[in-house]
């Protein structure tokens, strides 16, 4: 009886502001979509965010631990502006083995705005600033540094480029396939749409992961960097796309039903058109909802396979090939701070996640 | 007491139950009195939204709590009241003292247990039987609501049965422990127009049979004039009238009741327009102060806007919630009508 | 209901055929052979000259037939298949390819198995205690758990469990068995190693699945418990506990036994990259090794076990449902 009154209510609100109203409601779709949005500045101005230039080895910084901000120093000093202390490095004499030290006399003021490596942003803008950094002659590596002595902090926001935006087209070349595929089979109906039932559901045949990784064995590593990244986001659309087909192949199917009889008298022209007009809104709710799942899917399927070696390849970075170096249980051991790029697609996809989970309560609400 | 000097079988004494949702309290009943005699029909009549469900559901004790809760009141049957008995002991009452059938017959049975197996259920719950003598029973009870060939109907599924079918069903369910109160709420609602008149006929008859009362709650006047002995017409939360049937169609003291029965045609009387009621029930999170009907009514001035009318006795055993039923004497002996003449007043 | 599962097999053997044609395309699309690496291996570390390595690898391309071209090669091991159970030779290996698959797809099944039954108990009843108590704090907790389980990547798990096993708590992780029980004949000893080692695999994977199966059960529970028939049973005057468990329950179980049809093929790949990460000797290294070095008539059985295991289990599974919800057994 109540929800008679409230509906009651809502009716006076646009579709639009229902959705986002609801979708407001929800705190962790909130906390996910904002982290998304972060997320998404942090990698289209990648550069500007990076305190080091991640291609760039420096063969004696190798396998530097995590340098923390510091705010007291030594003698017990607090200081507004947070420090890194200088760091030496020595070797241990019994073992061999590289060490490094902090120089807590040396120390080095985190800094906003400073001049570091030159970039090019989208190819127009070259400029040499970037968020943070510190002063002069010290070091800022927040998550340490790779075998090649390379910033991980830099890698990471490198690696979501490729690691977010493969995971995005991906997904929206296997929504439009899906879609289209979907659409033609509910459509013509008969032989077409049995022939096309039958594709779908031997696709469905096989698992995912083996049949991935063997279509992406078969890109080969030399090809040049982009061929590979659009090589992976076939080989990625190509395992979810059935999912779509079923359920535009449904909806098309109804709307099918009902201009049928409508048809006979219409014009053929008329009918595809009245059924596009109606089905393509229906359907837009339906292509958000599935992109809100398979992105994350892809994110981590991405991520597994670059890191089997059968993705994405070096020099190209996406997250999953940062932890390549992870592999092994002694260089973990002696080095932890290499898996910091799991803890990065774990993170990301739990937000997406979350976005998603609003997203899908804000466009349906079911009983949660 | 009822006409023939009997005790009420059950009481219901200024019920309230109030829902404590997100946008703020619902109160969907809110003050409801009314009575239940052994043997006869009492039909709660009312809009979508009044609160008539409610009350029935409270009764039963099955109000979804959260967010709902019976914030006060009696409700007193077989000298107890049912609002302040332990769960154990309500448990006890459902399905067997009084018993209740829903409007979705499609949906009120679950789909995966044969239709025997959900009757035998009820029946070993609360009597003890065996097994075989449960499903022998479970059989008779098919046959006595008129299901043909029981023997074999006791093992389908209620997909294999129409919506009409399982209506029976549910009455076979609900009457198998032989209680004194049932509860129909809005059981034809969802039927067609025919198979409607065969269930209310069944429970006419059964009720005869069974010796029990049944709590009539539907929307649809004419179920209430077929079935019912007495009515209580119910608006936001509140009874407004309360009287025997014929007294109801015949001489409506209400301006919503008068509303009712003017908006649907008649045979025996030629109109040349119905008259409906302006406006819609308002929301329940937003009641007007003053006579919850004062929005729609076309009587209301003054005093309606400024105090709930108590429920009082207009006549032997009539009673109505209103400032200015005298007056709408007067309007209905001049003949005139009210909705239209009036139009509705701020 | 017999005829329908045996339609239903029927239509699934030319499935599984075109399946086995793709699968094997797919596998000889890189370019080369195994050969290609084995010339390399040769000129490599056997020290001999581009020209001899050439020669022995084309006459062992002659030899396995890998001159011929693709639809003669894949004639053949069908043929072979089919007739004699031979699904052809691992170059890796340097053994019959069932030989292989054979010995690792006994622990594959097991763990995959454990796997399968944890986190359909697990999740189910986990299932039902959150949808049963919605918005307590046993329920938040539950609920951010199953999100930890959809988000967090396979390999990226088991690596992080290994570190911490081996570096923080100073156990011994990898493999399936201790060194000196790898070889040693089967005991009371050995089974409890192999249990001992077992269980972090088994955690690993069944993570996701149980926190799939938890949100499943919750949100299908919370469905069915808004149904109508569910008032019914409670003005019978039944336990709550029966009205949730024995009618309930029953209803909203049944997308989860669907999806156990899915869930073994699923099982097998999470299973996949554990194992490859832990170097457990399953299906998985073997699989993965098998790709990398184009080592196809392995890989090629490989997903083709597979897919026969997925037809088998939507059948299981349809027969499971048919059980369980009689309106699909009198369509």
């Amino acid at each position: 009886m109540k929800k008679e009154e409230a509906k009651e209510r809502k009716k006076y609100l646009s579709n639009k502001e229902k959705i986002w109203r609801r979708y407001k409601k929800h705190k962790l779709g909130m906390i996910g979509g904002t982290i998304v949005i972060l997320l998404l500045i942090l990698s289209i101005f990648a550069p500007f965010f990076s305190p080091y230039d991640y291609r760039k080895p420096d063969y004696e910084g190798a396998y530097m631990p995590p340098q923390p901000l510091n705010f007291i120093d030594e003698e017990g000093d607090f200081s507004i502006t947070p420090f890194t202390y200088g760091v030496e490095q020595g070797m241990d004499p019994e073992t061999w083995a590289r060490t490094f030290e902090i120089n807590p006399d040396q120390k080095y003021r985190l800094q906003f705005f400073v001049e570091g490596w030159e970039y090019e942003l989208f190819g127009i803008f070259e400029s040499n600033i970037h968020l943070f950094g510190v002063e002069e002659g010290g070091t800022f590596h927040l998550f340490g540094t790779d075998k090649l002595g390379r910033d991980i902090l830099s890698r990471i926001i490198f690696g979501s480029r490729i690691s977010i935006f493969i995971a995005f087209f991906g997904s929206l070349l296997s929504a439009v396939v899906g879609s289209l595929i979907g659409g033609i089979s509910g459509y013509f109906s008969g032989k077409v749409d049995l022939l096309i039932q039958r594709v779908i559901e031997m696709f469905q045949l096989f698992p995912q992961l083996p049949l991935m990784m063997a279509l992406s064995a078969a890109i080969p590593t030399t090809w040049p960097p982009i061929l590979i990244f659009i090589g992976i986001v076939v080989v990625l659309s190509l395992i979810q796309w059935t999912f779509l087909a079923r359920e535009i192949r449904a909806i098309v199917l109804s709307y099918r039903e009902q201009e049928f009889v409508k048809a006979a008298q219409a014009l053929g022209a008329n009918h595809l058109y009245t059924i596009l007009k109606h089905v393509i809104p229906n359907c837009f709710s339906h292509i958000i909802v599935v992109m809100t799942l398979t992105i994350p899917r892809l994110i981590l399927a991405e991520s597994t396979l670059s890191y089997l070696g059968l993705g994405i390849q070096p020099p190209m970075v996406s997250w999953g090939v940062l932890l390549q170096e992870a592999s092994n249980i002694q260089t973990i051991g002696q080095h932890p701070w290499i898996m910091i790029p799991g803890a990065f697609i774990f993170f990301t996809v739990l937000s997406i996640n979350f976005f998603g989970d609003g997203v899908r309560d804000a466009l349906d609400p079911k009983s949660n | 007491m009822n006409k023939l000097n009997q005790e009420a079988l059950v009481e219901v004494k200024n019920l309230k139950t109030y829902f404590y949702t997100e946008e703020g309290v619902v109160k969907a009943v809110d003050g409801v009195d009314y009575e239940i005699y052994p043997g006869e029909t009492l039909g709660v009549v009312g809009e979508s939204g009044c609160g008539k469900s409610v009350t029935s559901l409270s009764i039963m004790r099955l109000v979804e709590s959260p967010p709902g809760r019976i914030e006060a009141g009696e409700i007193n049957f077989g000298g107890r009241d049912l609002t302040k008995i332990p769960e154990k002991e309500m448990r006890k009452i459902r399905g067997n003292d009084i018993s209740m059938i829903f409007q979705e017959p499609m949906t009120s049975l679950n789909p995966v247990y044969t239709v025997g197996d959900q009757i035998m259920e009820a029946i070993m719950l609360h009597k003890i039987v065996d097994r075989k003598e449960a499903r022998r029973q479970a059989i008779d009870m098919l046959q006595k609501v008129g299901i043909p060939l029981p023997e074999q109907r006791v093992d389908e599924y209620p997909h294999q049965l129409s919506g009409g079918m399982r209506q029976r069903v549910m009455i076979a369910m609900a009457l198998s422990c032989d209680p004194q109160l049932l509860i129909a709420d809005e059981p034809t609602t969802a039927l067609d127009v025919t198979i409607q008149a065969q269930i209310l006929e069944l429970m006419n008859s059964l009720k005869e049979s069974y010796g029990m009362a049944i709590m009539m709650i539907t929307h649809d006047l004419g179920v209430i004039a077929e079935v019912s002995d007495r009515v209580a017409v119910m608006y936001a939360g509140k009874v407004v009238e309360y009287t025997d049937v014929d007294t109801l169609f015949e001489d409506p003291k209400h301006p919503y009741t008068w509303g009712l029965m003017n908006s649907i045609p008649k045979l025996d009387k030629d109109v040349d327009r119905l008259e409906a009621i302006p406006g819609s029930v308002p929301s329940p999170l937003n009641f007007p102060e003053g006579c919850k009907f004062n929005t729609r009514c076309p009587l209301a001035e003054g005093k309606c806007f400024e105090e709930e009318p108590p429920l009082e006795e207009a006549a032997a055993g009539h009673k109505v919630r209103c400032w200015r039923y005298e007056d709408l004497e007067e309007i209905k002996k001049r003949g005139e009508r009210i909705y239209e003449d009036r139009g509705v007043q701020k | 209901m017999i005829s329908y599962i045996i339609r239903r097999s029927l239509l699934a053997i030319p499935m599984l055929l075109l399946v086995s044609l793709i699968a094997f395309f797919i596998l000889t699309l890189p370019p080369g052979d195994y050969m290609t690496s084995y010339q390399n291996q040769l000129t490599s570390q056997a020290g001999l000259t581009t020209a001899e390595a050439e020669e022995m690898a084309n006459e062992m391309r002659q030899k396995y037939g890998l001159d011929k071209p693709f639809l003669v090669q894949y004639y053949n091991w069908i043929k072979n298949i089919v007739t004699k159970g031979d699904f052809g030779y691992s170059f890796f290996y340097s053994k019959s390819v069932s030989a292989v698959i054979w010995s690792r797809m006994g622990y594959t099944l097991l763990i995959a198995g454990l796997c399968h039954f944890i986190s359909v108990f697990a999740g189910v009843f986990i299932g039902i205690f959150s949808a049963t108590h919605k918005y307590s704090f046993a329920d938040y907790t539950f609920t951010v758990l199953a999100f930890l389980g959809v988000s967090i990547p396979a390999f990226f798990l088991a690596l992080f469990m290994m570190y911490i096993f081996s570096f923080e708590l100073g156990m011994g992780v990898g493999g399936l068995f201790s060194d000196e029980y790898i070889m040693a004949p089967w005991s009371i000893a050995k089974v409890w190693d192999l249990i001992k080692h077992l269980w972090l695999p088994v955690i690993i994977v069944g993570f996701a699945g149980t926190a799939r199966n938890m949100r499943v059960m919750r949100s299908n529970l919370l469905d069915v418990l808004g149904l109508q028939y569910i008032q019914t049973a409670k003005a019978k005057g039944l336990k709550n506990k029966t009205v949730i468990y024995k009618h309930a329950v029953k209803n909203a179980i049944k997308p989860i036994v669907m999806s156990m049809g899915s869930a073994l093929p699923f099982l097998i790949t999470g299973e996949m990259i554990t194992s490859i990460v832990l170097d457990l000797p399953t299906t998985g290294p073997a699989f993965y090794n098998a790709l990398v070095n184009q080592d196809m008539y392995l890989a090629g059985s490989f997903l083709m076990m597979i897919a026969v295991i997925l037809v088998i289990g939507n059948l299981l599974a349809d027969i499971a449902l048919a059980w369980v919800d009689p309106r699909v057994r009198y369509n």
